[in-house]
């Protein structure tokens, strides 16, 4: 530790803290724009200019580390002010020099209002110029369909430049030319590739780079901010959506250091149109084979006659990938006070259970957990497809700390460098019998993470690949009390939730293949259930948001909510559960699904016991106490997976694993009916042609 | 200093000859594993050399490709260095120096010539045998003004003789690098006015230094071996010098 004076109170900080840092610590605002917390250090802007005494000139505080500065004469600890005259008039003589050459088109500009140098401007500008030349100017610059640049506002923070190739990995963006003349831009104008360069969107202190769907569409504070999760993926990143009316404008992240950091993923950022477009906004019926707009009578009345028709075990459920803990739950009472056992949430037929204890099918170490691994073995996961966010920590993991990334599966580029061990099953055998080259890396690592895809675990091999898995984590030594390294990595933000409720076949019930075998049901409920095919035979009843698969074989179709249209509770990937808020309200006659499930139960004749969404939650809080604890995670237990790891099972030799993710922009139904999704996906097939020739 | 941007009018394609490949390798194992990309600055000046004094876009990219870079990032230093030279340039790329030395001394004049007999600037002229580009400061500004030529300085230039360079290069006669007035290097114009003394010059001063030393070497040697021959002989010495002798140090002990 080491001590510095800021503003006259003695602080005790690590000596490599900077000195904006350090006075942080003492709740002094020092004002940036090129620095950030999760980039490197540029020190190029200046803004952030303090006396250090002793020092013949101003020095940046984000750039000066505490053991860099010398004490005093007789040893005192070096000083530092942050708030004096020199400090005031230093810090405005940089930011007249930023305003030379900034256009100040506020009124024109949509960083208006939420703008660094608006705001800093307010402190440190003066109200008038004493530039009397001309301006720079700067042409615009392609640099793909999300991120619209002015680039005559760009203050050369390079801040974005930073994050492409640091955070996200994919250096795209890059800074050419020099001193005035320097310029932002991709290499030719080409599209930026990365799943992640919407976060450019928020780095960028000030208007040059902003969001292309949302351009003047909105001021800041025209907007109801509302924070909630996101389901794009598993990771439950922590967003906030904006809307105005009933309409969400744009998606931004929230703070989560346990889970997103402050990124979020382009398909989390932009996905919005997709709830604008193909909605079902009431409901219908299918008649001759056409759907005809209905009551919601009508629909409730046609499915009670098919239901009374039928025996339980003719009927099923299907619980999709979006889908909230509530509304699982409320479909799940439905079910059982019918009677019916065929249930299942494993939409892509995973061999995850809850019958293997929850360690089985959680991310055991945490997002969290991945800054502290040595070693990371992937197996059959695609990380940057299936969660990016994630993606980007481990890419973190290994930049800063060296963590040593594996794979077997599919060698894809993932933007950091790894060893490639095999394509499938023989080698995950030779990591755990110990006769890969690779095992005695994995066994002398103190933790040492095995992440585990979908796509690994799909089919009637996925059991056995599971208890692979396993054993591969206890052989290596990473099942021990303090510290379970096995981490199964979901796609699906409902498909922990729905494990957690049980949400699979009962006793004698069927699972999802047996459910979807011709003339299996006589019923089929498809809750957004759209990544399955469902033979022709059984009545479907799709209650859901968007007209894709599940409606387009529907029967009847009940008009549900979006992620964003409504209160509920999601448990990512590492079974943390996070309790989301509605922005705004569903379309049209289209209901909150939880309230669907209960009007319909009504209908059937088997009401479920709550009127309200508050008494709905009582009940599955006393049901299952963890769903109470938000922002908790309820650990699993080692012995389970140590029992997993014995389990053992059928895996066909030789089988190669694969993602699960097929096309990231288009892994659920509202980013299917986005179409910006289609224009990023489009682009990114038209990329990877291009890299091929 | 104009935006550098890379030429409207691109080759298909950049690739290095065997010979330059050759020589890059050999640049690039000078750089520890994993510091490939040090290698960056040679191997588009190479580039540009093979290619006629300018670097075209596909260099850029085949550069990049070698040392495992992104494009963004070569593009970056060959925007940056404008030693780099993005557009076309004729068979001698004149760069006239405009820094504040060379303009008192007539530059302008020069780049008025330049204008007169090429064209504005980065325009190649018709043969394909010049092009000029106003650059800062040479690091010649003793003979101001100047103007580099491909490899060469041209020193104290004035228009005409500016002008009959422009002329020879552009027909290909044999032209003299270095100052264009009666001077050597940066001496003074005219010859030297200092150290004319020849003797300087002979060999005959070689050592003299040596010699000196040597000499005052020899006579304090000699005045030391007098001293000790003295003091050997018996009390001849009075106690009142031996005292005084003695004094200081006492002093400054009991100080
Ligand atoms: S575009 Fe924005 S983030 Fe990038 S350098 Fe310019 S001001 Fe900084
Ligand atoms: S914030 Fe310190 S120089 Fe930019
Ligand atoms: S000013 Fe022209 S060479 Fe220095």
């Amino acid at each position: 530790m080491a001590k510095i004076i800021v503003d006259g109170t003695e602080l005790d900080v690590p000596p490599d803290f900077t000195l904006l840092q350090a006075a942080e610590q003492t709740g002094a605002e020092i004002p940036r724009f090129c620095f950030h917390e999760r980039l490197s250090i540029a020190g190029n802007c200046r803004m952030c200019l303090v006396e250090v005494k002793g020092s013949p000139k101003p020095v940046a505080s984000c750039a000066m580390a505490v053991k860099d500065l010398r004490p005093g004469p007789n040893g005192e600890p070096p000083v530092v002010i942050t708030n004096s005259p020199y400090v005031k008039k230093a810090r405005e003589g940089v930011m007249e020099f930023l305003l030379i050459n900034h256009p100040l088109d506020c009124p024109i500009c949509d960083q208006g209002g939420e703008c660094d140098l608006q705001d800093q401007a307010m402190a440190y500008g003066s109200d008038a110029s004493r530039f009397a030349e001309n301006k720079r100017a700067v042409e615009d610059k392609y640099i793909g369909p999300l991120v619209k640049t002015v680039m005559t506002r760009c203050i050369q923070c390079t801040r974005c430049v930073r994050f492409s190739t640091e955070v996200a990995g994919v250096p795209d963006l890059g800074s050419i030319g020099r001193g005035e003349d320097m310029e932002i831009t991709t290499y030719l104008e080409k599209a930026m590739t990365s799943e992640l360069q919407g976060n450019v969107i928020d780095l960028c202190p000030v208007g040059a780079l902003t969001s292309k769907p949302y351009a003047f569409a909105a001021r800041p504070w025209e907007l109801s901010k509302t924070e909630t999760i996101d389901v794009m993926d598993a990771l439950g990143s922590n967003i906030r959506v904006d809307a105005r009316g009933r309409e969400v404008l744009r998606i931004m992240p929230r703070l989560n250091e346990d889970v997103n950091e402050e990124w979020i993923s382009d398909k989390t950022r932009f996905v919005w149109d997709g709830l604008k477009t193909q909605r079902l906004d009431r409901p219908y019926i299918r008649e001759a084979g056409k759907l005809r707009p209905a009551t919601w009578n009508e629909a409730f009345t046609l499915i009670a006659e098919k239901v009374k028709a039928t025996k339980p075990k003719k009927i099923g459920a299907i619980a999709g990938d979006l889908a909230s803990v509530e509304d699982i739950f409320a479909l799940k009472g439905l079910m059982s006070n019918l009677g019916v056992k065929n249930l299942d949430c494993r939409q892509d037929g995973v061999a995850l259970d809850p019958s293997f204890g929850r360690a089985s099918y959680i991310f055991n170490p945490g997002v969290s957990g991945i800054d502290t691994a040595d070693v990371i073995l992937l197996v059959g996961s695609n990380p940057r497809w299936e969660a990016p966010v994630l993606n980007a920590r481990i890419r973190k993991a290994w930049r800063l700390n060296g963590t040593k990334v594996a794979v077997i599966g599919e060698q894809a580029d993932l933007t950091y460098a790894y060893d490639y061990l095999g394509a499938g099953v023989d080698t995950l055998n030779g990591v755990v019998d110990g006769s890969h080259s690779f095992s005695k890396t994995l066994k002398d690592a103190k933790r040492a993470i095995v992440i585990v895809g979908q796509g690994a675990l799909i089919g009637e091999n996925g059991a056995g690949v599971l208890s692979l898995a396993a054993k591969a984590a206890d052989a290596i030594g990473s099942l021990t009390d303090e510290f379970s390294g096995l981490a199964v990595l979901h796609t699906a933000a409902s498909r922990v939730g729905a494990l957690d409720l049980g949400f699979v076949p009962g006793e004698g019930g069927l699972g999802l293949a047996g459910m979807l075998k011709p003339k299996a049901l006589d019923v089929l409920f498809l809750l957004g259930a759209d990544e399955v095919d469902v033979p022709a035979g059984p009545f479907v009843i799709y209650q859901g948001t968007h007209g894709d698969r599940g409606a387009h074989r529907a029967d009847v179709i009940l008009p549900g909510a979006a992620y964003t249209e409504k209160h509920g509770t999601w448990v990512n990937t590492e079974g943390r559960v996070q309790i989301g808020s509605r922005a705004t309200f569903p379309p049209g006659d289209a209901r909150e699904d939880w309230a669907i499930l209960r009007a319909l139960s009504d209908v059937l004749g088997v009401k479920l016991p709550y009127d309200s969404f508050a008494q709905l939650r009582a009940t599955l809080y006393a049901a299952y106490p963890h769903m109470a604890a938000a922002d908790q995670i309820l650990a699993g237990d080692v012995a389970s997976l140590k029992s997993l790891a014995g389990r053992g099972g059928a895996v066909q030799a030789g089988l190669a694993f694969r993602s699960s993710i097929e096309n990231f922009y288009f892994s659920n139904p509202i980013a299917r009916a986005s179409a910006l999704m289609a224009e990023c996906a489009t682009l990114a097939a038209g990329g990877k042609l291009e890299a091929a020739e | 200093m104009s935006v550098r941007r890379l030429a409207a009018v691109q080759p298909e394609s950049f690739a290095f000859t065997p010979e330059n490949v050759k020589w890059a390798k050999g640049i690039i194992a000078k750089y520890p594993e994993g510091r490939q990309a040090s290698a960056v600055i040679s191997l588009l000046w190479k580039a540009q050399e093979q290619h006629g004094g300018w670097l075209p876009e596909p260099a850029i990219r085949a550069v990049a490709d070698m040392l495992g870079m992104a494009y963004i990032r070569v593009l970056e230093v060959a925007t940056f260095y404008t030693m780099f030279a993005l557009q076309p340039v004729g068979k001698h790329f004149v760069q006239v120096c405009g820094t504040t030395p060379c303009l008192l001394r007539g530059a302008d004049k020069l780049m008025h010539v330049c204008e007169k007999v090429i064209g504005h600037q980065n325009h190649v002229t018709e043969d394909g045998q010049l092009s000029w580009l106003e650059v800062e400061c040479l690091g010649s500004c003793s003979n101001a003004p100047m103007a580099q030529i491909n490899y060469d300085y041209f020193e104290d230039l004035d228009p005409e003789s500016f002008e009959k360079l422009l002329d020879d290069l552009r027909n290909d006669r044999p032209v003299k690098p270095g100052p264009q007035v009666e001077r050597a290097c940066s001496g003074p114009v005219g010859g030297p006015t200092t150290l004319l003394d020849q003797s300087l010059y002979d060999g005959s001063v070689v050592g003299s230094w040596k010699k000196r030393f040597d000499e005052t070497k020899a006579a304090k040697e000699a005045a030391t071996v007098q001293a000790a021959t003295e003091a050997a002989k018996p009390k001849e010495t009075s106690p009142g010098e031996k005292q005084a002798a003695k004094q200081p140090t006492d002093k400054t002990k009991g100080a």
